[in-house]
């Protein structure tokens, strides 16, 4: 830890930043950060979010202007000002959050960011050949609509390769790609290292890190707090520089007795039709989720989880009532009050806007959510609100949950993501459903408030509810769940076991490479 | 003959200005920019194409002011809209309030004058042909305009990769900036353009169709042309085909009203709007089409963080 490896020592730097800073407001998002990227190497930029790596990326990339601070490139000063001046340079990026068109196809989307006016044909060909040439094989003339998460990232790939930059930019490639689509993306990164190219990958997920990064440079709060060569850490050890002291690990005792136990939730052959027409069908879900036990569901995002989640807990309702069931009895037909009022609890996987009122304080989030099954706890005789129970009951949560916040009932849009999401899960949580459905439970939440988060899901199944947690990071899947069902294209297959399941059948079952039940009669189109 | 031969000219005439202002505004939609203002713009390029005629005596340097003045006239828009980003609905509907005050303010020493009138096409011995030589020989100029501005606009949109960075900008503007594109500068643009179909069609109203002033005498043709954009979804051969669609059942109910046909008139003046949805939503009826074709960006102001 600390200084730069000397392996690296005989190479000339690409690019230098020399104290980068950028302030927004009250918020020092990058405090003098000093970068280096040698010609040739994988160069990992690690942190939490909110640690200011998309800060970092956009200066370099000309979408935001730093306060202060110097970008050396290729040993010469340069001020990027725009994207089109990073792209002049030789930079290119991939982004987390695709940038891509729904609407125009693929060659359409390349074609807007090479400027060189060369007919669409043409470069649909030049798109094609590369795509073949790096094993990331695309289809020019597709809907970008019309794709799957990974394929859209393919055309980003490709797109940014046919710029031919010195420098890559990847801001978190493999969030949404099955561990077999990573292992494709890790080739190509190495094929283009040994091309002479540098790339700077961004990423919180350790483990991909030591294998395919040289180098590192480790942010926490907006500033860098460490380099290191990533193959001589453990990935307890970057954790630790990451967040800054140790993470609890979660404890998952083993569920017993559970083939015997009542089932909370039923899915009984639950299809849905599309709702836009980019959107993706159910096919005939079924699943059983038991008192005691936590069943996970993976699967690449836009595969019909959120539809899913939408079906379960009443925002969209069923025609066929018998195809959601809680506590043995039919439920399709009822709101979410409805099913909330059987027992059931749902955490929605947008936090601002969907799961709280971003302008209105926590006491007033929690009556919002709870006014119909605590009624009589918060609501008084005539209609009128109980403040203080409110108040407390929000207080408790709070306490619970370990909420840090800056005043005693802030606005929910005040909070951090991960501590307002602790809060949402609290409030559910306070309520000790005996279902609980949670999408994405710590999406975009640091690495000590999702330990604290996932513990109290396990712990709430072993008291006797049933739990469904919907995730896209393996990881967490495979740190709380007793069983993990796939979904992909609308389709579920059958929960595998923890003992059985591997990342390996699990990323196949995310490709789609073996659905777990067979048929597919209906085609929705 | 002669009837039906003037029945369709008279279409023509109904149709040319609703066509052009509404390509202008589709145009404007496709980049993202949402301008209820196209009414305000009509207006003043009436009175402006009006003035100028008059004052010179040409109606070709009134065209020309009447496109000039709603160019400028959706400057405005633009500056408050796009530089300054406000609410682009409240925006478009002041700046249509706006024009039809503003052009009844200047207007009011042209009331009553006698204007000019651009003359229809006359080529020797070809115009006189009968019927084709009339419907497709002699009619006015902007008629000519408003088919060959759609089949320019159709090829730009589609053909072009200028067209294409535009229908990307109205696709998602975040995506577009971050590949680099000037965002705020092809909206100017396309504002622009919209503003200057838009006084084109205020000219046709007042150099063509009845060429005198008249206080607001655009009478919601630009709402109209508004209404042709979305039930189009943003197409412009069926922007086109709703035009004529609306102008053939605006002619159809006039006459069917001279005839005495014992219908409320109040019902037949509502005939053209009812049959250009009806129509409209019927060869739109393609949800995926629909989609494809609909700017997601429609109304949403860009202010890229620096």
């Amino acid at each position: 830890m600390g200084g730069t490896v000397s392996a690296n020592h005989d190479r000339a730097n690409l690019l230098e930043v020399r104290g980068l800073t950028k302030i927004f407001g009250t918020l020092t998002a990058c405090d003098h950060i000093d970068l280096n990227i040698a010609k040739g190497e994988i160069h990992a930029l690690l942190g939490e979010n909110g640690a200011g790596k998309s800060t970092l990326v956009k200066m370099l990339f000309g979408s935001l202007e730093p306060n202060s601070g110097e970008i050396f490139w290729d040993g010469k000063p340069v001020k990027i000002t725009s994207p089109g001046a990073a792209k002049k340079l030789g930079i290119g990026m991939v982004f987390q959050h695709f940038s891509l068109f729904e609407a125009l196809t693929a060659a359409e989307n390349i074609a807007l960011s090479l400027n060189d006016g060369s007919p669409i044909s043409s470069i649909a060909a030049k798109a094609r050949a590369l795509s073949y040439s790096y094993g990331l094989p695309l289809d020019p003339d597709s809907l970008v609509g019309d794709l799957s998460v990974g394929e859209r990232q393919r055309i980003e790939i490709i797109r940014c390769l046919l710029q031919t930059p010195q420098l890559i930019i990847l801001d978190e490639p493999t969030s949404v790609l099955t561990p077999q689509e990573a292992d494709k993306l890790f080739e190509t990164l190495e094929r283009l290292r040994s091309e002479g190219k540098s790339i700077l990958y961004i990423s919180h997920r350790l483990e991909e890190v030591k294998r395919i990064c040289d180098r590192a440079t480790v942010l926490r709060h907006g500033k860098v707090v460490g380099h290191c060569n990533p193959r001589e850490e453990t990935a307890a050890s970057l954790a630790r520089m990451m967040v800054g002291s140790e993470v609890k690990a979660v404890v998952r005792a083993p569920a017993e007795g559970i083939e015997t136990a009542p089932a909370l939730l039923e899915i009984r052959s639950l299809s849905r039709k599309p709702a836009t027409p980019f959107a993706i069908p159910l096919r005939n879900i079924n699943l059983t989720v038991r008192a005691g036990e936590v069943i996970g569901i993976a699967g690449v995002a836009g595969n019909g989880q959120g539809e899913f989640f939408e079906s379960v807990s009443g925002e969209v309702l069923q025609q066929d009532t018998g195809s959601v069931r809680i506590r043995g009895k039919d439920a399709g037909g009822l709101s979410i009050t409805g099913r909330r009022l059987m027992g059931a609890a749902f955490v929605p996987e947008e936090r601002l806007g969907h799961g709280a009122a971003p302008r209105m304080k926590l006491s007033e989030n929690l009556l919002l959510s709870r006014h119909a099954t605590d009624g009589k706890a918060f609501v008084g005789s005539g209609g009128t609100v109980k403040n203080g129970a409110v108040y407390s009951a929000a207080q408790r949560i709070i306490k619970a949950m370990d909420v840090r916040k800056s005043a005693p009932d802030p606005e929910a849009a005040a909070l951090s993501g991960g501590n307002l999401q602790k809060f949402i899960v609290g409030r559910e949580l306070d309520r000790k459903p005996s279902v609980m459905i949670v999408n994405q439970p710590t999406w975009g939440v640091d690495a000590g408030a999702a330990a604290h988060i996932r513990q109290a899901l396990i712990e709430l199944a072993r008291s006797g509810s049933a739990v469904l947690v919907i995730s896209q990071d393996l990881d967490e899947l495979f740190e709380l769940s007793d069983a993990i069902a796939v979904m992909h294209n609308g389709e579920l297959s059958t929960p595998l076991p923890i003992a059985e399941a591997t990342f390996e059948k699990v990323g196949l079952l995310m490709g789609g490479a073996e659905p777990g039940h067979a048929e597919h009669s209906l085609e929705v189109a | 003959m002669d009837i039906t031969i003037n029945i369709l000219l008279t279409i023509a005439t109904a149709a040319t200005p609703l066509l052009i202002a509404a390509i202008g505004e589709l145009v404007v939609e496709r980049s993202g920019v949402l301008n209820l203002g196209v009414e305000g713009m009509m207006i003043m390029g009436a009175v402006g194409g009006f003035g100028a005629g008059y004052l010179t005596g040409s109606p070709w340097i009134g065209l020309l002011a009447a496109i000039i003045v709603g160019a400028l006239f959706s400057l405005l828009f633009a500056v408050m809209t796009l530089s300054l980003a406000t609410n682009q609905v409240a925006t478009g509907l002041s700046l249509t309030l706006l024009g039809l005050g503003l052009s009844g303010m200047i207007g009011t020493s042209f009331v009553g004058q006698p204007g000019v009138r651009l003359p229809n096409l006359d080529i020797p011995g070809i115009s006189s042909i009968p019927v084709v030589g009339k419907l497709v020989f002699g009619q006015d100029p902007v008629f000519y305009i408003s088919i060959a501005l759609t089949a320019a606009v159709m090829w730009f949109l589609f053909k072009t990769r200028t067209g294409l960075t535009l229908r990307s900008i109205g696709d998602s503007h975040t995506s577009a900036h971050a590949l680099g594109i000037k965002v705020i500068r092809y909206r100017y643009l396309a504002v622009i353009f919209g503003g200057a179909c838009a006084g084109l069609a205020g000219g046709h109203l007042s150099l063509v169709y009845t060429p005198q002033w008249v206080e607001n005498m655009s009478a919601g043709r630009g709402w109209i042309a508004l209404a042709l954009v979305v039930f189009a979804s943003w197409r412009p051969w069926r922007v086109l085909a709703g035009a004529y669609i609306f102008g053939a059942v605006w002619i159809g109910q006039l006459h069917a009203q001279a005839f005495g046909i014992p219908v409320p008139s109040q019902f037949l003046s509502s005939l053209p709007y009812l049959a250009t949805i009806v129509v409209l939503v019927l060869i739109s009826r393609n949800k995926r089409l629909t989609m494809m074709n609909t700017p997601a960006s429609l109304g949403q102001p860009f202010v890229p963080d620096r």
